[in-house]
């Protein structure tokens, strides 16, 4: 599909990069890429895989980016892709887990969700950040999401069932996490130069940055906030010549509520400790100064989670390029998407600008 | 016998596979007397961030602490 919408033949792909965070262990099949790529008709070229738990296709776009910003390809594919509904919740929850320590928190019983509940009690405590702030993350993105033809689970919510959810891990409930969803995503990447080739590719990439950071959450010195998010920014907004305000729209890691409330103070948006207050603002919002999650999100339009770094890509392309129907904001110059691996340990932020 | 602070806490009501029978169970981070900052799951007496704890058993290999009076 990316091929076709991109005017591109099979044949002419140079290189394949797919992300993908644990096929073997949730569908049993190995050796991906070039599954995948023969799949789309690409034969013949190196195909490889990329693993950064929930970053994987965040860091095969970045890899793909990089070798055609270096001269290597001319045609470069990033894809990713994930089954998860496979397996039942707990093996979920444990195939998950393996993107965190096992030689220490893991061993001891933490899964993500109990990670990112450990994120939020601590973001509670220093910033007064709330649950219904939480919970308006989860509300704003279902919202979304119900006006998102390709999301997962089309559904409004209300404060009131978000914050009345069945625990997973306290402080969150069902209705602070993401789904568990199968999924797939692709894009074409071009230099520059060779545009006029591909009228059907409309957008420029004007910053990328991948950076890393300690798996373990208990090895960061401060859990509110992720330098690994704070270090890709920095980077992916020098590259782009651009501040934070100057963007239109971003497409966030919203893996759990909290991690959406991080990402907007880790990305500049907001002071540290405001992003709770600016989500029940309506600042984030469709209609608000800078909308986030216009897919619905991780939330609502679902989080395969290999295939989720280039999704949140194509999200953007589709508002930057007009196409997001009931959900279409206005001002699309601008594109920031931030995809995250493990508790922080990867961080790929990509700025699109329209051609 | 090792102390610390809690600096976070949850309790989790959804296990993986290989601790379904335990829930729910609480996790904290905590900050031990002397440096260093480890997972940790508490016994007994639910705890806060802030809450001084103590080492209390190690069950199949997991440190397990416990709230002081």
């Amino acid at each position: 599909m990316a091929l076709a919408d991109a005017g591109v033949a099979a044949e002419a792909v140079e290189s394949f990069y797919l992300g993908n965070f644990a096929g073997p262990s949730f569908a049993g099949q190995n050796h991906l890429a070039p599954y995948v790529a023969s799949g789309a008709g690409i034969r013949g070229v190196p195909a490889t895989r990329f693993e950064a738990a929930c970053a994987s296709s965040g860091s095969a776009f970045f890899h793909a980016v990089t070798a055609v910003a270096a001269g290597v390809y001319d045609v470069a594919v990033a894809a990713g892709v994930e089954t998860m509904t496979c397996q039942p919740t707990p093996r979920v929850t444990e195939i998950l887990a393996g993107a965190g320590d096992l030689a220490g928190e893991v061993r001891v019983g933490a899964t993500f969700p109990s990670l990112f509940a450990m994120i939020a009690r601590r973001h509670m405590h220093e910033f007064g950040t709330t649950r219904e702030q939480m919970a308006a993350v989860a509300v704003k993105n279902h919202a979304n999401g119900a006006l998102n033809p390709l999301a997962h689970l089309r559904k409004r919510i209300t404060m009131e069932q978000a914050l009345a959810g069945k625990p997973v891990s306290e402080p969150l409930t069902v209705y602070d996490c993401s789904l568990i969803s199968d999924g797939a995503a692709a894009v074409v990447i071009i230099p520059l130069e060779r545009a006029r080739d591909f009228p059907g590719i409309s957008l420029r990439i004007l910053g990328i940055a991948q950076a890393s950071d300690y798996v373990a959450l208990d090895a960061k010195d401060d859990i509110t906030s992720f330098r690994a998010n704070r270090v890709a920014a920095e980077k992916a907004y020098r590259m782009a010549g651009l501040g934070p305000g100057e963007v239109d729209l971003a497409e966030v890691h919203d893996c759990f509520t909290i991690a959406e409330i991080v990402a907007l103070e880790d990305l500049g948006f907001v002071a540290r400790g405001e992003g709770g207050p600016a989500t029940v603002a309506g600042w984030t919002a469709l209609n608000g100064r800078l909308p986030v999650n216009t897919s619905g999100g991780l939330k609502s339009k679902g989080h395969p989670v290999g295939a989720t770094g280039v999704g949140q890509i194509c999200d953007l392309a589709i508002q930057m390029r007009g196409a997001a129907g009931e959900r279409q904001v206005e001002r699309r110059r601008v594109g920031l998407a931030q995809n995250l691996g493990g508790s922080g340990a990867t961080s790929v932020v990509t700025i699109l600008g329209a051609a | 016998m090792k102390r610390g602070v809690v600096y976070t806490e949850t309790i989790v009501h959804s296990p993986p596979e290989l601790f379904a029978r335990e829930v729910p169970y609480q996790l904290a981070i905590i900050d031990l007397e002397g440096g260093g900052r480890v997972t940790v799951r508490i016994a007994g007496e639910r705890v806060a961030i802030g809450d001084t704890v103590k080492w209390l058993e190690s069950r199949n290999g997991i440190d397990f602490f416990e709230k002081t009076s």
